[in-house]
């Protein structure tokens, strides 16, 4: 059996190359894109990095992901690397010891990416406006598409906010949702 | 304050080490329960004290006024990162433990999780951890810089940004030492509201990270459950007073707003479901063998050490220390309310959870009676200008913290703020060695210490 197997193998000549029909590729990679879109275009992984923050922003970000205000459903999560993420979430002053850390998180993200600002300290620097050990908001580091503002900004502030960025850079309508957010 | 004459005066002083601080002509030393001593400092230095918990006070001396420790052998720096102007910095050297296949694990400043920035350093030999060296001041703001200069009722929203966690036991803390300074007391009610803010905060802290070391070891229905209880402590704080941290809502003289309509029966309600559910939950903890396995003896700190740093703090209290700032030296209203304070001996991660349990109790019980004999007067009186220096405690959830502050004229001259976890990270660097590399995220989260408010 292998024999004539080999034997073929040796004798017959290889199969022409496949390609696929251009036309078929182009509507299929248009419907994918349409799919993706509806289904996961608003799926966005989110870095988090305190730049100078009291801890106080940490706390609600962490509680967006509770079971009441359940981040993921609106397709955000956080993910640890920076590699994996849509998002350059920034809580805190732009510490003069973070910056560098900032900035090589920034680097280690493929493009495109939104950068957020969250809490009045990453909006300009808060309360901590003017010391030398900073060098004021997030936008002193790297240009910022959204700001959220608080001190700290809640967890229902935040996901607002987040939501209002994805909608200004899609063009799908969204599904209504059932809120879940007590104010 | 007990001014010292000679070094050996202020070498030689009973009770255990708190802080240590620094003007521009005098160095500070705060021992249990609350006694300053001061030296002058000769060509800008002082003697170094061999208390283990005041390595980290010199350094940062050091990086705040350049005062030098006399005979310090730790001279790295604490929060001076000898940042460039563009943010590079060389990196510094960290020293492996020695041996033989020992390697070094990296992490940080960002990390994994939601939390703040620092970077820790870990020697290896396979999974046994040999050594952990933690780099911390990555979060330096320059708070006390801010401070001075200011009145205390601005001075006091700096307060309440050291550590965001503990806003009200800072905010607090300072309160108590404007209050010191000028000779002022504040009104019985005002004192109540702080308690019932304070040990909201206590609560809302402990759900949340008894939850997330469950999480870590993999128990997510505990985790999520306890989010729950914070969340719903979280949403009663902002219905009682606003904020759902409490910023800003104790100032000196009192507090900046009273008790909501309807405020009462939120935090009563977020009261009864948590103390409905807490036995079940505390049963899981108690209960699942593979939950016990990851926690007891992991991250042991044993009471010779724990006694060495006195940490205060359930970090303390779990490993047989058991002073509490509200009893000792302790402050209003907690007398009125016969605290008891748990504490064990065994001091591992399971033990350290088990004080948290058990203070949940004892707050819950606490704002009750609070709430229910809270007095009708005033909430707050102005502070008048004044000078004069104060020293203020106030015990945070993870133990007390301590402000010192000089006022002249009304305005703040000089500052002092430390927190607790100062002299919880050399324990957690000792802790991380007892255990191996994948336990430490479980380590880390029992201690919590603060990130923030040790960078200021």
């Amino acid at each position: 059996m292998v024999w004539k197997t080999l034997a073929r193998h040796f004798i017959s000549r290889p199969a022409a190359p496949r390609a696929a029909d251009p036309a078929i590729t182009a509507a299929l990679r248009e419907r994918l894109t349409t799919a993706a879109t509806a289904k996961l275009g608003r799926s966005l992984a989110i870095r988090h990095v305190p730049a100078g923050s009291c801890n106080g922003c940490e706390l609600e970000l962490r509680a967006t992901q509770n079971m009441i205000y359940d981040l993921t459903q609106y397709g955000l999560s956080f993910t640890p690397s920076p590699r994996h993420a849509d998002i350059l979430l920034i809580t805190g002053v732009a510490a003069r010891n973070m910056l560098e850390a900032v900035r090589q998180a920034r680097a280690a993200m493929p493009d495109p990416v939104f950068v957020i600002a969250v809490g009045d300290c990453a909006v300009d620097g808060g309360v901590f406006k003017g010391s030398p050990e900073i060098t004021g908001g997030a936008d002193s580091i790297l240009p910022v598409d959204l700001i959220i503002s608080g001190c700290p900004p809640t967890p229902g502030q935040i996901i607002e906010g987040l939501i209002a960025l994805l909608e200004a850079h899609t063009e799908i309508k969204t599904k209504k949702r059932p809120s879940r957010i007590r104010e | 304050m007990i001014h010292c004459n000679s070094a050996a005066e202020w070498l030689n002083q009973p009770g255990s080490f708190i802080a240590l601080w620094t003007d521009a002509t005098h160095a500070y030393a705060l021992y249990q329960p609350g006694r300053v001593v001061t030296i002058p400092l000769v060509d800008n230095a002082y003697p170094a004290l061999s208390a283990p918990g005041a390595n980290w006070f010199q350094r940062l001396a050091f990086d705040t006024s350049g005062a030098i420790a006399t005979g310090t052998r730790d001279t790295r720096p604490a929060i001076e990162h000898f940042c460039a102007q563009d943010g590079t910095s060389a990196w510094p050297e960290f020293t492996p433990a020695p041996g033989e296949g020992v390697h070094q694990v990296a992490v940080g400043p960002i990390h994994a999780a939601i939390i703040e920035p620092g970077h820790f350093r870990f020697s290896v030999r396979g999974e046994e951890v040999l050594k952990l060296e933690a780099r911390l001041g990555y979060s330096h703001k320059g708070t006390l810089a801010l401070m001075r200069g200011k009145s205390p009722r601005v001075a006091t929203r700096f307060a309440a940004r050291i550590s965001g966690d503990s806003t009200v036991a800072h905010s607090l803390a300072f309160a108590h030492a404007t209050e010191a300074a000028l000779g002022l007391t504040p009104p019985t009610r005002a004192l109540y509201l702080r308690a019932i803010m304070a040990e909201l905060e206590r609560l809302a802290n402990h759900t949340s990270d008894i939850g997330a070391i469950a999480g870590d070891a993999g128990f997510s229905f505990l985790d999520a459950r306890l989010a729950w209880h914070r969340e719903s402590l979280c949403c009663a704080a902002a219905a009682a007073f606003g904020h759902r941290l409490m910023m800003d809502m104790v100032i000196p003289g009192g507090v900046a707003g009273d008790l909501r309509t309807g405020g009462a029966d939120s935090i009563i309600a977020s009261l009864d479901a948590l103390e409905t559910e807490l036995p079940g939950l505390t049963r899981v903890f108690e209960d699942y063998a593979s939950l016990q396995d990851r926690l007891v003896g992991t991250g042991i700190i044993p009471p010779e050490l724990a006694e060495a740093y006195a940490p205060g703090g359930f970090t303390g209290r779990a490993s047989g220390q058991p002073q509490d700032s509200r009893i000792t030296p302790g402050y209003a209203p907690y007398e009125n309310f016969g605290l008891s304070v748990p504490y064990e001996s065994d001091g591992d991660v399971a033990a350290r959870i088990r004080v948290r349990l058990a203070e949940i109790i004892e707050s819950i019980r606490l704002i009750r009676d609070i709430l229910s004999t809270l007095p009708d007067d005033a909430i707050a009186i102005a502070p008048p200008s004044g000078s004069g220096y104060g020293l203020g405690v106030a015990e945070s959830f993870r133990g007390p913290v301590w402000h010192w502050l000089r006022l002249d004229s009304g305005l703040l001259t000089d500052i002092f703020i430390a927190d607790p976890s100062t002299l919880q990270w050399p324990l957690l660097e000792h802790a991380a060695t007892t255990g191996i590399l994948a336990d430490f995220p479980l380590i880390n989260k029992s201690v919590n210490a603060s990130y923030s408010g040790v960078d200021l």
